[in-house]
């Protein structure tokens, strides 16, 4: 038996990972995955507490969030597909068209 | 109540709305297609013969409908006469009009002695004036459009002066303001006249603006505006203190200042002269024989009130004199044969209103009836010289007309010499009635005599100058125009024929008593109205019983020593215009100063300019340029400009890096996370 | 149950549901095919008329009671219904705004040459939110159709309009919005408070009548719908929005705007100002009547000096709807009587002078008056409506004009004689306005090449202009049919607002004036 405590050190350390990522990356594509791992590390977190508290809420909401993680990627994707056919880079830096 | 005849009474006004209608169609389907220039060269000619026939059609329908009025108004008063005295009143409703809660005014007519007298003056002058104009306009484009505002005033006329009601009269007192404009700018692509047009109707509505206020007045004071009803109700409501003597006062006053402005009087004259930028029969009818005198027939109607404010009776002698003296002097120096013509209207009408100032409302009504024939007269007179001399009215380009166009020389001295005051014709009658109430009357003074008798004798003065400068002497005519003097169509020359002979003899109608007494003639015309005046005021008739307390011979003396100053007019008037003409050059030369200011009308007109017009007109300026554009607007810009700073401001905040976004977001995260984590430790 | 049994039970919400319905069938024409939209889009505004004239016929002019009424529950657990119905207030309105929408699709018939398609949709929108402002008798109905009424015509004034449309539309819509949004508060403050005193929600407009509501709360509510409706009217100071609507609006949207829009104003002020709260009425009624005042000599000599014909007529429109509030705050029937009428003649006068203008317009694309002079030997036809319409603008006996401010007028003099004074001052100020711009524009010689060549008005025009005319002379020589069937109503409403008044005001000690009421905090 695992100490509880290190399934949530392992979540911590995955959405810390991911934060960093969304933050420093300047790629699009990379910063959708760093999203992913966020979300995953929540994931981790969410089936160890339901597993240790003997709830399965806990997993239930680990399918929601992978089914809207899912959902999130693919409309992202598709965003990015079109992003790149306007304006050639997926660089986050560049896409600055909100601000005129 | 007499009826019978008296139920066609409606067709009085409704036969000139005939006219309006049936004309306004030829108006508007046969004449405006022929005026069109983009009509073109073959509408045109396939036109002439059809235009020729509807202007026939136009000349026998627009007097046709007149007349027609004048002959039912006539059957209407011969059968109200039957009636015993008392009973010489009919009122005839047709529909209500305006109702709201308490207040009701129906459209209904009312004959009665005073009624019936200006009913037949209008219908039978302006019969008279329309077949003049078939003459004078027969050269004139728009003939039907001409005829359509005609008989549009006669029918506006009529109801002014038979409404049985004062809203009535005031449909009828602002839709003949509404006649005169539309005449007044016949010629609307002259400059001049659509201004004189805008001017006649914006000082008119000042005085409407008296009238209004004094009929909301008369509502709250008497609950009604129906003549019967407010008169019969005066006498109780100041006996039982409803009716003060300054509230009586108030309400004279506002409907004086309406009269003062439709009979053009101080201050309100000024439009009057302009007005004669319309069409010369125009200026007959609607400026000389009937809209101006509405004013006096309002205060003779409303004399049971006007009786009740002594105040406000004085202020109508007063403004009447001033008038009649202020206007005469302006008269003498007008070279406009028009103009000079119009500040006489000015100053007879201020003769009129002098009369009702001292209660001797019979003379008032008696003077608008001669001054309605011999001013119509005057006026048509000079309409047929301004025709004979192609449009010409400077009298200083006339003269030795007198046997180029006889007719109308006759005429037209026949009515000078009743505007003079000469005895035996119709103005020496109703003139001197006038003097003498204005001298005897409890309400009179010898004052307002003075000032009478000698704007008279200027009177005299200036219409015998007319005379002289236009039938006598030598030609100043332009060769051109002279070529084309010619005498005016029979159109023209009957009415002026049988005005003159009424102008002549229609003084018989009102003798005084001191001389028809003698021969036992009665004063008709008096006899006619007496009803009237005794039903509305008791008080009228007992001035007037006071009058008669004077000696007969100081009366014959006055009469004589008037007609004397008079003769010294026209003596004036010979000695300048005829015997010596370099003489009134050298007095202009002489005193240039007076000669000026009475020239330049006093410089009335453009002190109105300056101290009104002007100021408005700046004033309106300001306060669009500077109030609502820059304060109001600027307030409201403003508060747009605060939340679009603000909005700019912050929008900075949104720098559209993605990164950016993402680690506000971390660090508001970790700022909250942190904030838990401190609030749990510290508890 | 028969098809006219049907028609007759539901005929306000027929009236209500045609113009939208109608635009969801435009939705389905080709949006080339611009003639058969236009054609369509009169059809439907024809049929609303005539369907209208129902109402009349159907309307009993002896009762204060709401007539064709029809209730529906909508949010039943809020209180909320779908209730509709018309008294003598509302009726003429309803029929101003039946009669006025056939006018204006005419009127753009060729003057809108682009998205024919959307303009007559979003003309039939407005329709729709129009009719429903002036039947509902649900706030919260009303208010919904309230601000659907500023959709349509935010587009119409800002896709169809002149060169500053932009501006002139976002103002507009900011400027009404600011109002009604604190009018919203208003009403909710108003069913809370019902709530708290009758036990039970309710927006029913006829149960909120009966509502006592105490003084102090009165003027807060009053003020707050005050605003609304004076921004909407609009009276001085809070105008500046509509000369810059009006002259960057399409002609129809004008003459909608000018007929229609402008009387919600005050139609809000006397079926729910005055009418709920009589007490606070009576306070501002003094502060109303001067504002009023105001406008009336301001528009008046504002639109003296304005350049733009336009502009002047909107300007005339801040000094015609000052006599409209003078005699609703006058408080009479002769006076309520009055305002009620000079709104269907300001519809009828303005909206005329605003589609006079637009004929011009459309023909030399400017509205300046110096462009023009000598007009009336061009365009004689033109030169008679101009006339016709222009002497009803200043009240001249035997048109339309004359009744309504003699009314107003007449009912004010009682309550407010000095500032009726004043007022009647407007009627000298409007021949001065009116005629100068008359004149400068029609009369004297022809100076400008191009007016040589403008033609006289068409077919089109002239049936558009007629029935305007009509009207005119109609309530000018015969007023009573319009008179007679706002009595009953007025006179309730007269009493009902007096007894409210007397009711408010026996709790406060007499001689109170609203401020001392309302701030003074020992009480």
């Amino acid at each position: 038996m695992v100490e509880p405590s290190a399934y949530l050190l392992l979540s911590a350390i995955l959405f810390c990972i991911g934060v960093v990522g969304v933050v420093m990356r300047r790629n699009v594509l990379i910063i959708l995955m760093s999203v992913e791992l966020m979300l995953n590390g929540v994931n981790v977190a969410f089936v160890a507490a339901g597993s240790y508290l003997g709830d399965v809420a806990g997993g239930i909401f680990a399918f929601m969030v992978m089914t809207v993680a899912a959902a999130e990627a693919a409309v992202g994707l598709a965003l990015l597909i079109a992003l790149y056919r306007l304006k050639e880079t997926i660089d986050v830096t560049e896409l600055r068209i909100l601000k005129w | 109540m007499v009826s019978g005849i008296l139920d066609g009474l409606w067709l009085v006004p409704a036969l000139p709305l005939l006219g309006v209608v049936l004309n306004g169609i030829l108006a508007l389907f046969v004449e405006r297609p022929l005026l069109l220039p983009a009509a073109g060269p073959p509408s045109a000619a396939a036109g002439h013969g059809h235009g020729a026939s509807y202007r026939t059609l136009v000349a026998f329908i627009a007097p046709g409908v007149v007349g027609a009025a004048f002959v039912v108004a006539l059957l209407c008063v011969l059968s109200l006469a039957a009636a015993p005295p008392e009973g010489r009143i009919f009122v005839q409703v047709l529909f209500p009009w305006i109702q709201a809660g308490a207040f009701t005014a129906p459209v209904a007519f009312q004959l009665d002695p005073l009624s019936s007298v200006m009913a037949l003056v209008v219908t039978g002058v302006g019969f008279l004036i329309h077949v003049y104009s078939v003459g004078y306009m027969s050269h004139e484009r728009a003939f039907a459009r001409y005829f359509v505002y005609l008989n549009l005033f006669m029918f506006a006329m009529l109801i002014l002066v038979l409404a049985d009601n004062y809203l009535l009269m005031f449909v009828g007192w602002e839709g003949v303001g509404l006649c005169s404009y539309l005449l007044i700018g016949f010629w609307y692509e002259k400059q001049s006249a659509a201004d004189a047009g805008k001017k006649a109707f914006v000082v008119n509505r000042v005085g409407d603006f008296g009238f209004l206020l004094a009929m909301f007045l008369i509502f709250w004071t008497f609950g009604s505006v129906s003549y019967t009803e407010v008169f019969a109700k005066a006498p109780l409501l100041s006996g039982d203190g409803t009716l003060t003597t300054g509230l009586a006062t108030a309400i004279t006053l506002l409907m004086f200042l309406g009269a003062a402005g439709k009979s053009a009087q101080i201050p309100l004259y000024v439009w009057l002269p302009d007005a004669m930028e319309g069409p010369t029969p125009v200026s007959a009818l609607i400026h000389a024989a009937t809209m101006v005198t509405a004013g006096v027939y309002m205060i003779a109607r409303s004399s049971a009130l006007f009786l009740l404010a002594p105040d406000t009776m004085m202020v109508v002698a007063v403004i009447g004199a001033a008038t009649a003296i202020f206007s005469a002097t302006i008269g003498i120096c007008q070279t406009d044969i028009k103009r000079v013509l119009a500040y006489s209207t000015v100053s007879q009408l201020g003769y009129m209103f002098l009369a009702c100032g001292v209660g001797a409302f019979t003379a008032g009504i008696f003077h608008l009836t001669t001054h309605a024939f011999f001013k119509a007269l005057l006026f048509l007179g000079s309409g047929s010289v301004i025709h004979a001399l192609s449009g010409e009215q400077d009298m200083r380009k006339m003269g030795g007309l007198k046997k180029r166009v006889p007719v109308t020389f006759l005429t037209m001295f026949a009515a000078t010499l009743a505007i003079a005051g000469i005895p035996g014709f119709s103005g020496f009658f109703s003139k001197d009635e006038i003097l003498w109430k204005s001298f005897s009357s409890s309400m009179g003074s010898p004052v307002l005599w003075v000032v009478a008798a000698a704007a008279a004798g200027i009177t005299a003065f200036y219409m015998f100058r007319l005379v002289f400068l236009t039938f006598f002497g030598t030609s100043r005519m332009d060769p051109e125009v002279e070529k084309h003097v010619h005498e005016s169509p029979w159109t023209m020359t009957l009415p002026l024929s049988i005005l003159a002979v009424l102008s002549v003899i229609g003084g018989f109608l009102g003798i005084p008593a001191v001389l028809g007494g003698a021969f036992g003639v009665p004063n008709l015309f008096e006899g006619w109205l007496e009803p009237v005046f005794r039903r509305a005021a008791p008080a009228a008739a007992h001035a007037a019983e006071e009058a008669a307390h004077h000696s007969a011979a100081l009366e014959i003396g006055l009469m004589a020593l008037s007609v004397g100053i008079a003769l010294f007019g026209i003596g004036l008037a010979y000695f300048l215009y005829r015997a010596r003409t370099e003489k009134p050059d050298e007095i202009a030369r002489k005193w240039p100063t007076v000669y000026g200011v009475v020239f330049h009308k006093y410089y009335i007109d453009e002190f109105y300019e300056w101290a009104v017009v002007r100021r408005v007109v700046r004033g309106a300026d300001w306060l669009w340029q500077m109030f609502d554009a820059r304060f109001i607007d600027g307030i409201v810009d403003g508060a747009a400009d605060i939340v679009r700073s603000a909005g700019d401001r912050i929008r900075r905040l949104q720098g559209g890096i993605v990164g950016g976004y993402a680690f506000s977001l971390l660090a508001g995260a970790v700022l909250l996370v942190g904030y838990i984590l401190y609030r749990s430790i510290v508890q | 149950m028969t098809g006219i049994d049907l028609l007759d039970r539901h005929l306000l919400s027929v009236l209500i549901g045609l113009p939208t319905a109608g635009a969801a069938a435009l939705l389905f024409f080709p949006r080339d095919g611009r003639k058969a939209i236009r054609n369509a889009a009169f059809l439907v505004t024809l049929a609303e008329f005539l369907l209208s004239l129902l109402v009349v016929a159907r309307f009993e002019s002896g009762t204060a009671a709401m007539q064709l009424a029809e209730s529906a529950p909508w949010l039943p657990q809020y209180g909320i219904g779908y209730l509709v119905g018309v008294d003598g207030i509302s009726l003429w309105l309803l029929m101003l705004t039946t009669f006025i929408m056939p006018i204006t699709i005419l009127s753009a018939w060729s003057a809108v040459e682009r998205h024919v398609k959307e303009f007559m949709v979003f003309m039939l929108i407005l329709e729709t939110a129009m009719v429903g402002v002036f039947v509902a008798i649900d706030l919260f109905l009303f208010y919904v159709f309230w601000e659907l009424v500023l959709i349509p015509m935010y587009f119409l004034i800002g896709v169809w309009g002149g060169e500053r449309r932009i501006y002139a539309a976002i103002k507009f819509f900011l400027y009404t919005f600011v109002g009604s949004v604190l009018m919203l508060v208003a009403i909710l403050v108003l069913y809370f408070h019902h709530y708290a005193v009758a036990g039970f929600y309710t927006t029913d407009l006829l149960k909120l009548y009966e509502l006592a509501i105490p003084a102090k709360l009165q003027f807060w509510l009053f003020a707050a719908f005050f605003l609304a409706f004076a921004f909407k009217v609009p009276m001085f100071p809070f105008h500046t929005w509509l000369p810059d609507a009006h002259v960057e609006a399409p002609t129809a949207g004008s003459v909608i705007l000018a007929a229609v829009l402008l009387k919600m104003g005050t139609y809000g002020f006397l079926r729910f100002s005055m009418a709920l709260f009589p007490a606070a009425a009576a306070d501002f009624t003094p502060l109303i009547a001067t504002l009023a005042v105001i406008g009336i000599v301001y528009g008046a000599l504002v639109s003296m000096v304005q350049k733009d014909i336009k502009k002047l007529v909107a300007y005339s429109s801040v000094s015609h709807l000052g006599f409209v509030m003078l005699g609703l705050f006058a408080g009479n029937l002769q006076g309520i009587e009055g305002g009620i009428l000079q709104m269907i003649n300001h519809g009828v006068s303005t909206g005329a002078l605003f589609l006079i203008v637009g004929i011009v317009y459309e023909r030399r694309h400017t509205r300046l008056i110096s462009e023009f002079g000598g007009l009336s030997k061009v365009v004689p036809v033109f030169a008679f409506c101009f006339m016709v319409v222009t002497l009803s603008s200043i009240g001249l006996p035997g048109t339309n004009g004359f009744v309504g401010e003699f009314l107003i007028l007449l009912g004010a003099f009682r309550t407010h004689m000095g500032l009726t004074v004043v007022a009647a001052s407007g009627v000298i100020l409007a021949a001065v306005y009116m005629l100068w711009m008359f004149q400068r524009v029609m009369f004297g010689k022809v100076t400008n090449e191009e007016n040589l060549r403008l033609r006289d008005m068409n077919g089109r025009e002239i049936a558009y202009m007629l029935p305007l005319l009509v009207l005119v002379f109609w309530i000018g020589v015969y007023p009573q049919p319009f008179l007679r069937r706002m009595d009953a109503t007025v006179h309730a409403f007269v009493a009902r607002v007096e007894a409210g008044k007397r009711a408010a005001l026996a709790e406060a000690p007499p001689g109170r004036t609203m401020f001392t009421r309302t701030f003074d905090a020992r009480k």
